[in-house]
């Protein structure tokens, strides 16, 4: 079968032959595509504003703009506004159990933000709307041990938690409407979390409670490795 | 030597064949895994971890694959089609000046040898392509442990190389598989062998010395 020919160099040998003229254009081939490759890979880490500008374009172009969607569990959690209830609970005066309904009575805030996701992605000048941390504090009433707000998913063991502080900064919301549509099933419908000044691990999604602790906990992406304290371009390694 | 020339003429060692399936598989497997990361409507199909994780099993089964065959597949054969590749002289370049009309004709526009100048370019750029993929991938991969590693470029380099690759692999295909002029080739890569017709319509400097080589024997 394998008829390997005796001259231990023959394809370098028989072109010459033939036409006396022979270039290695296929090796430079590939050194092009390898260089080029590790010329935008350098590119593009060194100037943010490139990447975020190769961002637009894919999300220009790209079905469903350039977001990835992420899961913990599978499949992902399907939302039933009849036997959907929101629950906020802890330490708080006034515990509440909300229906669909009710929580979509709540007076909704809209805000825009990018969205930033810990592997390098970004999604710009999202339009969110939903329910302010505010209204929820002014509503269940926390109590002096309510330190920490934990965020529980349908998706479970997605659950994440941020400081009371971080909670209620300005920016944030429990979002029900993304882009002037309910939120989808893969981005976190009915509700989902948007804290802009952190990398969206920490947005959980398909909110089922919303928790006032009084102790520290850590969160399914923090068990993995990932900060506390998430700020975008100052945590997880960016920035500091 | 036979008075009639056999119909078939051997092309591809087992070889060659073992290692361009195994990375067809592979490709198929990442390529579906990758889309599925990617594409926010396909996420329903697989869970991010168990995409993610059949994704670098993948890469890692290619690369176990592409040892085995260099421990115990015909070394010779392989570095004797990587070198024919890396080089072209006049004839291809006179291919490659032909224009795509006459390189997709049923006979080459200039004779070839083992492989026309389109296939040698589109070699390199694959392999090109690929270690990109490895590149990224692994920085990708070990960027989550070791923060100092995650660059931004990563993600959009990884990206757009599949982008590449896949339209390099589709042209691929649709000459392996439907281009009526080209499609014979199929047989080279499952079988080993092609028909002489076609090998000579294609790669008559090839066929030549082929032929000769026989003669010696
Ligand atoms: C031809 C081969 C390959 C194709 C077509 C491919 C394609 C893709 C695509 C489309 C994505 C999604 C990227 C995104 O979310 O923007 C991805 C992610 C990824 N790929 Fe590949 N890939 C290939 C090979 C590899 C290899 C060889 C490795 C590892 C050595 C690798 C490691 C990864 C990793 C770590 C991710 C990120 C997963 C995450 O987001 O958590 N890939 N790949
Ligand atoms: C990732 C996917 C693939 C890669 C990287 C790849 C790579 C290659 C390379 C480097 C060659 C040798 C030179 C050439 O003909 O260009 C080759 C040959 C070949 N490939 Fe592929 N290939 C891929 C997928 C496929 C698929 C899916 C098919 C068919 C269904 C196919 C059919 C063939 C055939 C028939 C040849 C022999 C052509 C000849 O006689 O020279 N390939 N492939």
């Amino acid at each position: 079968m394998d008829h390997v020919p005796p001259p231990a160099d023959p394809v370098r040998e028989a072109p010459t032959e033939l036409t006396g003229w022979e270039r290695p254009i296929g090796r430079g081939a590939f050194l092009a595509t390898v260089l080029t490759g590790l010329g935008a890979l350098t590119l593009l880490s060194r100037a943010s504003g490139l990447s975020r500008a190769v961002t637009n374009v894919t999300s220009a172009v790209k079905p469903g703009g350039s977001w990835r969607i992420y899961a913990v569990a599978s499949p992902l959690p399907k939302f039933d506004p009849a036997s959907y209830r929101l629950r906020i609970t802890g330490a708080v005066e006034n515990p509440i159990e909300l229906g669909w309904d009710e929580v979509q009575a709540w007076r909704s805030h809209p805000i825009t933000a990018d969205f930033h996701c810990v592997t390098g992605w970004s999604v710009m000048d999202v339009h969110w709307a939903g329910i302010l941390p505010a209204d929820i504090v002014a509503r269940v009433k926390p109590t002096r041990k309510a330190k920490f707000v934990s965020m529980h998913s349908l998706e479970d063991p997605y659950v994440d938690q941020v400081t009371m502080e971080q909670f209620l900064e300005a920016g944030n919301v429990l979002a029900h409407t993304m882009d002037g549509e309910p939120l989808t099933r893969e981005h976190g419908a009915p509700l989902r979390m948007v804290l802009p000044d952190m990398y969206g691990y920490k947005g959980v999604k398909w909110v089922k409670e919303i928790r006032f602790d009084s102790e520290q906990m850590s969160g399914y992406w923090e068990q993995r490795g990932y900060d506390t304290d998430a700020y975008v371009g100052r945590s997880n390694g960016y920035g500091g | 030597m036979p008075t009639t020339p056999p119909t078939r003429i051997a092309r591809f060692t087992l070889t060659e064949r073992v290692l361009h399936w195994e990375v067809v598989v592979a490709f198929a497997v990442m390529l579906a895994t990758g889309l599925i990361l990617y594409f926010p409507s396909l996420s329903g199909l697989m869970s991010r971890p168990a995409a993610k994780g059949v994704h670098l099993w993948a890469a890692i089964a290619l690369g176990v694959g592409f040892t085995l065959v260099a421990v115990l597949g015909n070394r010779r054969a392989v570095l004797r089609s990587a070198r024919e590749v890396q080089y072209l002289d006049a004839d291809d370049m006179a291919w490659l000046k032909a224009g795509p009309a006459a390189q997709m004709g049923r006979v080459s526009p200039a004779p070839q040898g083992r492989f026309n100048a389109g296939q040698k370019l589109n070699t390199a750029m694959l392999s090109g392509g690929m270690v990109l993929m490895y590149v990224t991938g692994f920085l990708l991969w070990y960027g989550e442990r070791h923060t100092e590693w995650r660059f931004e470029g990563s993600v959009p380099v990884h990206d757009l190389f599949t982008l590449f690759l896949v339209l390099l692999v589709t042209g691929h295909v649709y000459l392996a598989v439907i281009h009526p002029h080209t499609r014979a080739a199929m047989r080279g890569m499952v079988t080993g062998e092609v028909d002489r017709e076609f090998a000579e319509h294609h790669h008559a400097t090839w066929v030549a010395q082929h032929d000769a080589e026989e003669a010696r024997r």
